[in-house]
């Protein structure tokens, strides 16, 4: 019998789905040597859809698996060990055999997500064997000036993938060319937009990476401070980034003359954030690091000019940290071999809602959005009829499906009226109401806004109550004029990105889809059947067994009839809840 | 809470936030002795700690129940229906967000997207993800927790 190596899935995703029984099982027979396989553990690979995962090593090669509960897992293991051969029916990713999931892999480039689900997240050994601060080394050894290693960067053309798109290059070049005893160099890990989890798994998955990329940015900048901000609501991305650290300056990748570079000192510490999406901007942000309450602040100046504590400061995202080794390693040409003319490399994509193959993606910028929804993500749910993708979370907008030949590139989804942002894709299908979705981001912003300026304040409010009353079919003749005046004049009237971008989802979805809110206004309709109080329900008599459960279940009691008789909803008591068409086992109610 | 403010000796400003964080944690909750403690100890007027903590989602005023549910409110959670368990659960509980169920079973909580979209809908008992909910299966999940 060989020894084979099972390798578990333990991204967050994947401990709720059950990783974690599965790794303490397998931990379980190596002990009592039941099976003789060594565990390790990795981080999210991106096929949320089939969690749990077990990758099994065997002398052959690797074999990924999907949907792993206790009884599967004991089956592959007897499969590997006595007939040394693969269960295929449950293999969801081999480069030894064919299968249906392989659609979800074709065309993925993986740079910043390269060591996600390979290495094992909480050892630096394994990170180091892959390259890891190899770049660093690089520097360190071929005494690559400070210059240079922006020349690199500005070279790949990389872009901040925060969702600004700003040169990272250029950035750096910006707060190098400020003089000051001390300057920080930050992290944004306050991934806030709803739908989003691209820099969740790179936190999980890869910590190291964006480590070193910070390294190599604060050497080129000069910065002696590092501070990684990271959302409270990432609780295992805390504790994994937090070892990492620790691994690092243990091996001397921080402190004092890193890498005997002489006078290059670092120190990188995680701070908290304390849940508010407004501080996903850089200056609510670094007010929010210095205890205060975190609302933006004018710009100019710039943070490369005065940042944090008032000194220069250079903010990057945790994706665009993560290239920054890789580019080092590899160079710039190489790098912006991917991607368009004015949009280089490569993009992490969360991809969610209505999607068959939901998860996390790395593929070149430049792909369609009619490629990520039909070939990497492999259509939507049910075989129903695909209406729209979101992007860029609440500053974004949906694009619809007649223009799914956009491809994502910072220019051509900006045309749209949506925004790149992140990289949260959520796809809607026809039982989506538009309306509601802006509804739904509108009640986010409006909570979300910090309450600095007037019109990010008192306008989200007062759009999230004209949306409000529109699902509640009590829309009005001048309702979309009013939405789209207010639209603009908050886009005008905010400081920061987030009142800037909080009317997109509305303006977009008036653009994209106005007759569905003339349906609400006028007709008092919703097209996608989704807002529940512009619904009527009514019992189909001849579907009807008289079994009571819908009277029994309905909130109002607005359903008569005896048992075993044809039953009768009133409408002046209904209260369009749709509990009855959930509980209704022969689909007599009929939905309007 | 002595302790935690004894860690932070000689702390400014900058530790405001990670000491609110500490003691809500070790409490459950702040409370408004609390904050004068915290006010004292970082010469910063109340009204200011106050400010800070009601502007950030994270801190609460009221203890936490024995089961903390956080409901999470991405937008692949919503458009999969995160809408629908909400208002059972409020139904169930009879509480609101952000409150505590009488007995000091449940706190119902509606927090930002906690990344595990390819659950969605997600909510969290405790920190223990549950995977999927509906507005039906929720209910079996209380009951369990009931007993």
């Amino acid at each position: 019998m060989s020894k084979i190596i099972a390798i578990v899935g333990l991204g967050s995703c994947g401990i709720a789905a059950g990783a974690g029984k599965i790794f303490d099982k397998l931990n379980l027979f190596a002990e009592s040597k039941k099976y003789d396989v060594l565990v390790k553990k990795t981080s999210c690979i991106g096929m949320c859809y089939r969690e749990p995962l077990v990758e099994i090593i065997d002398k052959f090669g690797k074999y990924l698996y999907g949907g792993v509960d206790e009884n599967i897992l004991e089956e592959i293991l007897e499969q590997h060990t006595k007939k040394q051969s693969p269960l295929n029916k449950y293999v969801v990713h081999s480069e030894l055999l064919k299968t249906k999931d392989d659609v979800f892999w074709e065309g993925q480039i993986k740079i910043a997500l390269r060591h996600c689900g390979y290495i094992d997240p909480e050892s630096i050994e394994e990170y180091e064997k892959y390259d890891g601060y190899k770049a660093l080394r690089k520097i360190a050894d071929k005494n690559i000036s400070r210059d240079d290693v922006i020349k690199e960067i500005l070279d790949s053309g990389l872009r901040g993938r925060g969702g600004g798109g700003f040169l990272t290059g250029l950035k750096w070049k910006f707060a190098k060319a400020e003089v000051s005893d001390v300057k920080y160099i930050i992290c944004n890990a306050d991934e806030g937009d709803p739908g989003a989890f691209m820099d969740k798994n790179l936190l999980e998955g890869d910590p190291h990476s964006i480590i070193e990329g910070m390294i190599i940015g604060a050497y080129a900048i000069g910065a002696s401070v590092g501070i990684v901000y990271c959302r409270a609501e990432y609780p295992l991305a805390i504790v994994r980034i937090n070892i990492a650290l620790e691994q690092a300056r243990k091996n001397g990748y921080l402190g004092k003359n890193i890498m005997n570079i002489k006078g290059f000192d670092l120190d990188i510490y995680v701070k908290e954030g304390a849940g508010a999406f407004v501080c996903g901007e850089e200056t609510a942000l670094m007010s929010s690091i210095e205890g205060k309450r975190g609302m933006p602040r004018k710009r100019p100046p710039y943070p490369a000019v005065s940042g944090l504590w008032k000194e220069p400061t250079n903010i990057n995202n945790v994706e665009t940290y993560s290239n920054v080794s890789w580019i080092i390693n590899k160079g710039a040409v190489a790098y912006s071999k991917y991607g368009t003319e004015k949009s280089k490399g490569t993009k992490a994509f969360s991809l969610t809602g209505k999607i068959n193959h939901g998860g996390l993606i790395e593929v070149p910028m430049g792909i369609s959005i009619h490629d990520i929804v039909f070939k990497l993500g492999g259509g939507i749910q049910d075989g129903k009829k695909f209406k729209a993708v979101q992007l860029g979370g609440p500053s974004g907008g949906c694009i619809p499906a007649h223009l799914d030949n956009t491809i994502v590139d910072y220019d051509s989804v900006n045309a749209t009226g949506a925004i790149m942002g992140s990289g949260g894709i959520v796809v809607m299908d026809e039982t989506t109401c538009m309306v509601d979705i802006a509804r739904f981001f509108l009640d986010f912003t409006q909570k979300e806004s910090c309450g600095k300026c007037t019109f990010c304040r008192v306008g989200t409010k007062r759009m999230l109550e004209i949306l409000t009353r529109i699902t509640e079919g009590e829309g009005k003749d001048g309702d979309i004029e009013t939405l789209e005046t207010l639209s603009y004049q908050i886009k005008d009237g905010s400081l920061c990105g987030l009142g800037q971008t909080a009317p997109n989802p509305v303006l977009t979805t008036i653009k994209y889809f106005r007759e569905e809110y003339e349906a609400h206004i006028n007709d008092k309709r919703c097209p996608a059947g989704s807002c529940t109080k512009l619904l009527s329900y009514e019992i189909i008599p001849d579907l009807c067994t008289g079994c009571r459960i819908c009277a029994i279940n309905c909130p109002s009691s607005a359903i008569d009839g005896a048992k075993k008789e044809i039953h009768f909803i009133r409408q002046s008591d209904c209260i369009s809840c749709g509990i009855c068409v959930i509980k209704c086992n022969f689909d007599a109610i009929k939905v309007y | 809470m002595e302790k935690i403010l004894k860690k932070y000796k000689h702390a400014s400003r900058d530790n405001l936030i990670p000491i609110l964080q500490e003691v809500q944690d070790k409490e459950g909750f702040l409370s408004e002795k609390m904050l004068v403690k915290i006010g004292k100890h970082l010469k910063l007027p109340v009204s200011k700690i106050y400010g800070v903590a009601t502007f950030y989602n994270q801190f609460r005023f009221q203890p936490k129940g024995k089961y903390h549910i956080q409901v999470c409110r991405g937008t692949a959670c919503h458009v999969l229906g995160s809408a629908s368990v909400m208002q059972e659960l409020k139904k169930i509980l009879k509480i609101k967000n952000d409150e505590t169920t009488r007995d000091g079973l449940f706190s119902l909580e509606i927090v930002a997207c906690i990344g595990a979209c390819g659950l969605a809908p997600v909510i969290a008992i405790n920190g223990e993800f549950h995977a999927k909910v509906s507005s039906e299966s929720i209910k079996k999940i209380i009951k369990n927790l009931k007993k």
